[in-house]
């Protein structure tokens, strides 16, 4: 072996053990200019090549080639075990614990009584109703007369009334149901009517655990040509359906209102027990959730709707007493009471 | 109504399951809310005498007795009743007696004191609501006769029924008989209890007038003289009892007994405490006054009530709702007048309702009593009354109003409104075994005669509802009537909607709050002006109507903070009610509002307003809202130095900023608490407004900051519109970056730093352009603001 072969082979020696010595991509770096680069003792042989004798050239460029091929694969070596090193510290330093992690700001919630509103709506969308509304402040005539119920009806006095102090004496209330709703929509839109009025009604009412003074309701009306007693029952048996789930049941009893005629209260499955028959359904599997009945012909008379060509029907229902029976409330002053520890929990 | 089954036995041979025939009333709107089983479990349950009663050693509250159940072996019993004393005849449950409720008697120690049995109270038994103490049995009973044989106690059933309102016919015994025989097809019958009248005329005994027809359209009198006032029998006093009403004495429990069977309520007078020997019914007027039975001073004739007086004039009565102590019945009378009556619904109605006296007689006769059915009533009273005699006659003054005309029914027009598919046969066949008569009236039509105990009954209507009824509602076959519209919430709903989820999502909880505050809920709020009381409320602290949601978001925040959540962030949507101007509207303005209220118990530099601030920004965003000013202003309940008017399209719709101090000391809330509150008109718009696209460019923009040095007065809006108008179509994006205080920029004044981005179309911005519209922002903020361009 030459000399010039003795020192190319020092050389590769040399620099295979600086690059196999790196642990990191800078050293890597530095090692490779300084093995590999343009100021490398490898890139002097390449220029010495030049000088040789034409008979040696061949030889040494050879040799030249194989050491920096033999250099290149071990530092391509290099930088893959360096890689897997450094993703390896990488990894390493970055390791979280996500259980460590605490929740950040929480999404708020919206009140029961709005959710159930919602939804209740939306069974009655889907029927094709439309959802109308109207003042809570009524006149004694929307709220009573309107509706069959002229001054001193006995049926009156279960309403438990809070008039206001305003204008003549018992002539302005807070509505007790959202029947007068009805009477603005049957005076403002002719037949067919197919709504619902859901909103807040008030009773004199000393506030207990299924009592409060203001609560919500939703009522349903519909008059249109032809409509019929069995159209009322099974439409109470679709959005109970709907609303409750498939497995309940529904069913009229005879009742008495003065804004409606036939009139019945309408009672389900009772939703704990799921009419086997407990506390909550006294036994009897049903539980009475609403009134309902055939729009009264002196109600359609008092709003110009002509009784021989035009029926309906109407029913009411507590939107409250529906989020009661769905999520187990024991005590409906809890409704009001606006504590975040109970409303977050819907 | 409690109704006993073998009452009801007495009309129809009501057989079968006691439960399925409280379905049938169920079914017929007599809505059983009790069925109760009494005189079962009286089984090992014997007459008993008590022998000795003594202190119990370890025990205060109760004794030892020594009873005599008639074995002859005097047995030890302890007892804890107050009333239990030698002597008496007590009913005893031996061991192993099961008594009503599955309580089983078994031979236990008390204290340490052997009981051989129990010594029981009516209620124990079943027998009634008396737990007071021990039934103590009357004399003449053998010690070891079985209980329920000595006191002729069967087993019977209680329904408590649930009577609508429009069905005065169904307040008795009577009534709910016929109307279940109806609807199972069994036979009917009241049976007749003639009166076996003496010789002396009635008119020789008492007189009678009406000087007000139109209040009391018939008055009636008997007289019966020779009575005993005694006790009723035994059996008639366990009606009553199982009806619920107490026995007094069998006078009073004739009558009380005829009104719970038959439905008419009757009076009994002491004819020789009524002075003049007779009846005047007339008008009370002004300064009239009754103790009545309870007495009770009761002050007549605010209205139009109508008296019972004896012959001279003296009220002895409330007509139809309660007798006067005057003429009451006592164990010394002798001649007994009885009246019966029918009086006008709407005056008893009125005059109850204004003394605030409600009675079994008032709420009949409001609901309607069967004027025709006086004679039958009466005959029942005499039948009841062992001993004395009925003079010959009643006296009767009755204004007959003409017999109302037959109401026509069409049949066509039943199954219109039922959706059912009855004959001609099927609908008189309903109604005739309730009392109805129908009688043909062509193809189709039928002309309905209503009995006179139906005054419900007036118009075709009514009669339709009959029909359902006794056909049986659930024989109808549902259906459902197809809408001819597509259901849709109006825009309005679904903004509300879309509004309330934005805020949740941004962390904010819905509350409800009750529209009724209490006085001085506004004013500790902030607020002034004028708010609407409701009269005659049950509470104070629910009387007055709010006139924004303020007081109730600030009452839930301080309820939140004394339940350990200071930090609470609530929104509302809901009614305020606000007196126009001279109140003269017919009704209040009503409008829908938005308030929200975000608590931070410390106070930090970015809560309150400055959270409420950046809220709005979001809601106002997420709405796709823009162009909303904002001024500083002051407004109620609002901090004075940190809230501005909203102004949105030009309209004024609400205020943003944070709570006074003052009302926040005043609640006992620290810290800071953000507030919005806003007409929801204002950001809910009424119509829908469709998003246009816009195009997007595909140039690259250029960035631009520049810092301003202003005066405190400066409003950054100020400054950011002239930014605005300065950079104009160009400008992509204009934002406040840096606001920055310190003394060498002066006092009162600050380093607003903005940055925009500046973006073409259709190309990309040269350096000269970018250079140019930056000179053109400095010049104009500067002219405009007094402001000096930062280094």
């Amino acid at each position: 072996m030459s000399d010039e072969g003795a020192a190319l082979a020092a050389l590769v020696a040399a620099g295979l053990a600086r690059l196999e010595a790196v642990s990191t991509l800078e050293e890597l770096a530095a090692a490779e200019a300084a093995v590999l680069g343009k100021r490398s003792e490898l890139a002097s042989h390449q220029q010495a090549l030049g000088r040789l004798p034409p008979e040696q050239r061949r030889e040494a460029g050879r040799q030249v080639n194989q050491a920096r091929q033999a250099l290149q694969a071990t530092a391509d070596k290099a930088r893959d075990r360096v890689r897997v090193a450094e993703r390896a510290r990488r990894l390493q330093a970055e390791r979280l614990d996500l259980t460590e992690v605490t929740p950040g700001p929480h999404r708020g919630r919206l009140n029961l009584v709005g959710q159930t509103r919602d939804e209740l709506e939306d069974v009655f969308v889907g029927m094709g109703y439309s959802v109308a509304e109207g003042p809570e402040v009524e006149t004694d005539w929307h709220n009573f007369e309107a509706l069959n119920m002229p001054v001193a009806h006995p049926a009156r006095s279960g309403h438990d009334t809070l008039y206001l102090d305003w204008g003549p004496p018992e002539s302005t209330l807070l509505r007790t149901q959202t029947s007068p709703v009805q009477i603005r929509v049957m005076q403002g839109t002719p037949p067919p009517i197919y709504s619902v009025m859901p909103g807040k009604v008030y009773r004199k009412d000393t506030p207990d655990a299924r009592h409060t003074p203001s609560f919500s309701q939703i009522e349903g009306l519909v008059v249109d040509r032809g409509i019929t007693f069995g159209d009322l029952a099974g439409t109470i048996r679709s959005f109970t359906a709907a609303y409750f789930g498939p497995s309940i049941q529904s069913r009229l009893r005879p009742a008495y209102f003065p804004f409606t005629e036939p009139s019945a209260e309408f009672e389900i499955t009772c939703t704990i027990c799921q009419g086997g028959g407990c506390r909550t359904c006294s036994g009897t599997g049903w539980i009475e959730l609403g009134g309902c009945g055939m729009v009264h012909p002196k109600v359609l008379a008092n709003v110009g709707i002509d009784a021989e060509e035009w029926s309906g029907f109407a029913f009411g229902f507590g939107i409250d007493r529906c989020a009661q029976m769905r999520h187990g409330l024991s005590d409906m002053r809890v409704l009001l009471d606006n504590d975040i520890r109970f409303i977050s929990q819907f | 109504m409690r109704v006993p089954l073998s009452w009801l036995r007495d009309f129809a041979p009501f057989e079968g399951d006691p439960v399925a025939l409280g379905e049938t009333f169920d079914d017929l709107g007599m809505v059983v809310e009790g069925l109760e089983r009494v005189g079962d479990g009286l089984d090992g349950v014997v007459v008993a005498r008590v022998l000795d009663v003594r202190p119990h050693p370890k025990a205060d509250r109760v004794r030892l007795t020594e009873v005599d159940a008639g074995d002859g072996q005097p047995r030890q019993v302890v007892c804890g009743a107050p009333n239990v004393a030698p002597g008496q005849l007590v009913a005893l449950a031996t061991i192993g007696a099961l008594l009503p409720g599955d309580f089983e008697i078994s031979r236990r120690k008390v204290r340490g004191e052997w009981s051989e049995g129990m010594i029981c109270s009516a209620r124990e038994l079943g027998l009634g609501e008396d737990a007071e103490g021990i039934m103590v049995l009357p004399d003449g009973l053998g010690p070891g006769a079985p209980f329920a044989e000595a006191m002729g106690i069967s087993a019977d059933v209680v329904y408590d029924l649930a009577i609508e309102a429009n069905r005065p016919d169904a307040l008795c015994v009577v009534g709910v008989a016929r109307d279940a025989a109806a609807r199972l097809g069994l036979p009917f019958a009241i049976p007749d209890h003639p009166v076996l009248e003496g010789p002396q005329p009635v008119a020789e005994l008492a007189t009678i007038a009406v000087q007000c027809p139109e209040l009391c359209p018939r008055f009636t009198a008997r007289v019966i003289t020779g009575v005993r006032v005694g006790e009723s029998p035994a059996w008639l006093v366990r009606r009553l009892a199982l009806a619920g009403m107490r026995a007094i004495s069998d006078v009073v429990d004739a009558s009380n007994y005829v009104m719970l069977e038959l439905g008419q309520p009757t009076h009994p007078y002491d004819l020789d405490l009524l002075p003049g020997a007779g009846l005047l019914v007339r008008r009370a007027e002004p300064g009239d006054t009754l103790v009545t039975l309870d007495g009770v001073t009761r002050r007549l004739g605010d209205g139009d009530d109508c008296l019972i007086c004896d012959a001279n004039g003296v009220p002895v009565g409330i007509g139809g709702i309660m007798g006067g102590a005057s003429s009451e019945i006592s164990p010394s009378t002798t001649r007994v007048l009885l009246e019966a009556a029918y009086f006008d619904r709407m005056t008893i109605a009125r005059t109850s309702k204004r003394l605030g006296l409600r009675t079994e007689a008032s709420a009949r006769f409001e609901r309607g009593c069967d004027p025709e059915g006086i004679e039958r009533a009466v005959a029942r009273f005499c039948s009841l009354l062992a001993g004395g005699e009925v003079a010959a006659g009643m006296l009767d003054q009755w204004q007959r109003p003409p017999r109302p005309r037959p109401v026509r029914l069409r049949t066509a027009r039943v199954n219109a409104l039922l959706g059912a598919s009855l004959d001609d046969e099927q609908i008189p066949a309903l109604l005739e075994p309730v009392g109805f008569t129908a009688s043909p009236a062509g193809d189709g039509l039928h002309d309905v005669v209503v009995p006179s105990f139906r005054p419900d009954v007036e118009a075709e209507i009514d009669l339709v509802e009959e029909v359902a009824r006794h056909h049986g509602y659930s024989r109808i076959a549902p259906t459902v009537p197809s809408s001819p519209y597509v259901g849709q919430l109006t825009p309005y709903q679904r903004g509300r909607r879309l509004l309330r989820d934005i805020l949740a999502g941004a962390g904010v909880s819905e509350a409800v709050s009750s529209p009724l505050v209490a006085p001085g809920d506004h004013e500790r709020a902030g607020l002034e002006g004028e708010a609407i009381a409701a009269v005659d409320p049950l509470a104070r602290e629910e009387s007055i109507l709010r006139t924004s949601l303020l007081p109730g978001l600030l009452k839930a925040v301080s309820f939140n903070a004394s339940h350990r959540s200071p930090d609470v962030k609530l929104f509302e949507i809901g009614h305020v009610f606000r007196p126009p101007p001279g109140r003269r509207a017919p009704l209040p303005d009503e409008p829908e509002m938005l308030a929200v209220a975000l608590a931070d118990p410390e106070g930090r530099p970015d809560a309150g307003a400055v959270e409420a601030k950046r809220l709005l920004d979001l809601v106002l965003d997420a709405m796709h809202l823009s162009g909303a000013r904002l001024d500083a202003a002051t407004a109620p309940g609002f901090h004075p130095s940190r809230t501005a008017r909203v102004q949105l399209g030009g309209d004024m719709i609400g205020y943003l900023g944070e709570v006074d101090p003052f009302v926040l000391e005043a609640m006992g809330i620290a810290g800071r608490v953000g507030l919005i509150e806003v007409f929801l008109e204002g950001l809910v718009p009424r119509q829908r407004v469709y998003v246009q696209a816009r195009p997007l460019s595909r140039h690259p923009s250029s960035d631009i900051d520049l810092a301003f040095v202003v005066d405190d007065s400066t409003p950054a809006a100020a400054v950011a519109l002239s930014l605005r108008q300065a950079a104009g179509e160009l400008l992509a994006d204009l934002r406040l970056f840096d606001v920055f205080r310190d003394a060498r920029l002066g006092s009162d004044r600050r380093s607003l730093a903005f940055r925009l981005r500046l973006q073409a179309l259709d190309r990309t911005l040269t350096d000269g352009e970018v250079a140019d519209l930056r000179r053109r922002c400095i010049e104009a903020v500067e002219s405009a603001h007094g402001a000096e361009l930062r280094g």
